[in-house]
């Protein structure tokens, strides 16, 4: 038990101390790397709590995508962050009271919450029989199947939304248009003209 | 101390949660910064989440947490994607900058 503690104790200090880093660092590539670290250590807790899946899936995706996808938008944008660090005092008194209101009125939840002595879990988590990816498996294809379809509708949305947000059409690109070629007719480009002897032809363009 | 209980879980989500409303005041002007304040805030309630699943015994807090997950990986690409047509645009991520939608 007491091993237990001790690595518990080690990881929720490391996801509070990457975390105040990540909002009070200078430089937003740091940032990121220690917003690495913090969801690392919180995904260790998960499988800690035995939530082996949702540990695995928060590495693949909040490491594999988010943090990545944050990584390459800070190497992308090429401005001096420090100047945006600029009134950082000024905002500390304020964001300091308000933080602290919120955590004594959650500090106060957590610790005078007491769930109904009758509770009986619908849907018990992964007993001797089923792991805990089983279970979620078990359930999420049966009872939560429309949640799940609405989840990767949300998905595909902010894909198609993404892209639709940042494609840019370039003008200097001379692109193939089908559409334009092939409703060409013989009109538009060939004209016969019957040329006097000696008079030439005037090309109007 | 040793006996690691649903309250140490709390109070680590609680603190998180925290520290990510505290970003989001302290950065006011680095809008990166804000959005991994977000997704700090959006972590502090899947450990919430999983650790009142954990207790409870019932696996449903650990589903609802996939779709936080999914809700969280959505918003961070389109507000990248908003931010990057925002740079192209006006040359700077300033949040005083964003201002256009006011008229």
């Amino acid at each position: 038990m007491l091993a237990h503690a001790i690595v518990f104790y080690f990881f929720a200090f490391v996801t509070i101390a990457s975390s105040i880093m990540v909002i009070s660092t200078k430089n937003t590539v740091h940032a990121v790397f220690l917003l690495i670290l913090d969801f690392v250590s919180v995904s260790c807790l998960f499988i800690m709590l035995g939530a082996e899946f949702l540990g695995m899936i928060t590495l693949i995706v909040y490491v594999g995508a988010v943090a990545v996808l944050f990584l390459f938008v800070v190497m992308m944008i090429n401005i001096d962050f420090t100047e945006l660090k600029s009134g950082f005092l000024n905002y500390m008194p304020f964001g300091l009271l308000v933080g602290l209101v919120i955590l004594i009125e959650l500090g106060m939840m957590a610790v005078s919450w007491k769930y109904k002595p009758d509770f009986i879990a619908k849907n018990p988590t992964s007993s001797a029989a089923t792991s805990n990816t089983e279970s979620i498996g078990l359930l999420i294809y049966t009872d939560y199947i429309f949640f799940f379809q609405l989840a990767g509708f949300i998905l595909l949305v902010a894909m198609i939304g993404a892209i639709v947000l940042t494609f840019r059409r370039k003008d200097s690109l001379r692109r193939q248009d089908i559409t334009k070629q092939v409703s060409r007719e013989r009109e538009d480009s060939v004209e016969l003209i019957e040329v006097i002897s000696s008079k030439g032809v005037k090309i109007n363009d | 101390m040793t006996e690691i209980g649903l309250t140490h879980y709390l109070f680590l989500s609680v603190i998180i949660f925290t520290i990510g409303v505290v970003g989001i005041f302290l950065n006011r002007k680095n809008v990166i910064v804000i959005l991994m304040s977000v997704e700090l805030i959006l972590i502090s309630v899947n450990i919430n989440l999983v650790s009142f699943s954990v207790y409870l015994n019932d696996i449903v807090g650990q589903i609802f947490t996939m779709f936080v997950l999914t809700v969280a990986a959505a918003e961070a690409a389109i507000g990248l994607a908003i931010l990057v047509v925002f740079f192209r645009n006006k040359g700077s991520i300033h949040v005083d900058d964003i201002n256009s939608l006011k008229g």
